[in-house]
């Protein structure tokens, strides 16, 4: 960020920088993060960056991102850095890396694919087929999804 | 280990080896000669959607290698009570050595692969894949032409559901073969195929017509407009009967141009193409017996001898 600082530091939780601009609120949803609770979550939202020319920052108090959530991360902001805040400080630095598969993330976007019938048990499994564009595939049966297709079938 | 759910599961060898076992089999699978060799084996032909050729050529091909088979159909059974997949399934497992599967729902065959251990082989999973008719669909053509290098492949006819055109059109790009595809709009090979065909740096000509290929085609491959996929009827009116090719539609075809088709027909081709020597379409029905039986050998590791007698 340049010149003040836009929202205040945080406590503790976490700080997601270097979302692409514009993104943020799509990493909300990716992240399945409650904003009808009390947690505060400060957004920032197209500030120049010299990394990305402009980005947006995520500050979420009070919660720390696990593996799961980051390979979530990935899928909208696979340049992001991640800082756990505790006390103030940054306790630990995360990049997120985009898996091959992503196991039970979201659901594949096809009426006749077999893992439409909920009560078969195996996972919901999508694989990365290009990162940027962002295209996944069902690893059951190869229909593709978009980014946008994506977020709607998050779970 | 033997799962064959996409062309993917087979190297170029691998599909080469199976077309020149199938080739060593085909006294075998004529009833000319017979070799137990699937002796104490069971299939378990799980067939959820109908099916004529493809049960009754992996059961023919099972014993006349000497094999049994369990013929499964969801009507009558625990599936129309509600069982999933899963548990059918990983209960044939205990059955069966081997199975063969057909489902409505696309990704089904994936899916009980991933499911049990014993060998899965993909019998068509909604407008997914098909690859044993790829590869009889193979067999039958490097019979015609000797190899399948540089054909010129004209695919016709609903190549959006159609799974046995989705499966061979992935084998045929790997094998140097030259494609074309015809049909209507609205039933377009799907975006994800194309793309991946392109990907390999495949020439891919999309066209609406049909009679302009015949002239320079080595291979014509018709497929059914399948009214079972569409989820309107009113779309289906539109595209049914939109190909048709009959006896003189073929006079200025090469002469040893071949036509195929996966069959059941409608009105794809009319039955003065029969008696022509371009039809092939019922040889590569027959085709899926030597295919089958090759295929069946090599998911549960049974070598075929270098000599049949």
């Amino acid at each position: 960020m340049t010149g003040m600082r836009r929202v205040t530091a945080i406590r503790n939780g976490t700080v997601i920088d270097h979302i692409p601009a514009g993104h943020a609120l799509r990493v909300i949803r990716m992240l399945r993060i409650d904003t009808s609770r009390s947690t505060p979550v400060s957004l920032v939202m197209n500030v120049p960056s010299d990394k990305l020319g402009r980005k947006d920052v995520l500050k979420i108090e009070d919660r720390e991102l696990n593996q799961e959530e980051l390979d979530r991360l990935a899928l909208i902001a696979p340049a992001a850095s991640i800082a756990i805040i505790r006390n103030h400080a940054v306790a630990e630095k995360l990049k997120v890396e985009l898996a091959e598969d992503l196991i039970n993330i979201a659901s594949c976007s096809f009426s006749n694919c077999i893992t439409e019938n909920t009560y078969e048990p195996l996972p919901q499994r999508l694989r990365v087929i290009s990162q940027d564009p962002l295209e996944v595939r069902c690893y059951y049966c190869g229909r593709g999804q978009n980014l946008e297709d994506l977020i709607e079938n998050i779970l | 280990m033997g799962d064959v759910v996409t062309m993917d599961d087979l190297t170029n060898e691998e599909i080469i080896s199976i077309l020149d076992a199938a080739e060593r089999l085909l006294p075998v699978a004529k009833g000319d000669v017979f070799l137990p060799l699937l002796e104490g084996k069971v299939l378990a032909n799980m067939f959820f959607e109908n099916s004529t050729r493809t049960r009754m050529s992996f059961e023919s091909a099972m014993k006349r290698l000497g094999g049994s088979v369990l013929n499964f159909s969801s009507v009558g059974t625990s599936v129309a009570k509600g069982e999933t997949l899963y548990d059918t399934m990983k209960m044939i497992e205990g059955y069966a050595d081997v199975a063969a599967i057909r489902h409505s729902r696309q990704g089904a065959a994936q899916y009980s692969a991933d499911a049990v251990d014993i060998p899965v082989l993909n019998a068509g999973d909604g407008a997914g894949n098909h690859p044993t008719q790829t590869l009889l669909d193979l067999f039958t053509i490097r019979q015609a032409h000797g190899s399948l290098e540089g054909l010129n492949v004209v695919l016709v006819g609903d190549l959006r559901y159609g799974r046995t055109v989705h499966s061979l059109s992935h084998a045929l790009i790997r094998f140097g073969a030259n494609l074309t595809l015809v049909s209507p709009a609205t039933l377009k090979m799907p975006y994800e195929i194309v793309s991946d065909l392109r990907a390999q740096g495949a020439e891919v000509d999309e066209t609406e017509s049909l009679y302009d290929q015949i002239a320079a085609a080595d291979v014509i491959y018709m497929t059914r407009i399948q009214k079972e996929r569409f989820p309107d009827e009113d779309e289906y009116a539109k595209v049914a009967g939109i190909y048709k090719l009959s006896a003189p539609d073929l006079s200025g075809a090469k002469k040893g141009m071949t036509v195929m088709h996966p069959l059941p027909r409608v009105d794809e081709i009319d039955s003065s193409v029969d008696s022509t020597d371009h039809a092939t379409y019922f040889q590569q029905a027959f085709n899926g017996i030597p295919t089958r039986m090759a295929l069946l050998c090599r998911s549960l590791g049974v070598e075929i001898p270098k000599k049949v007698k």
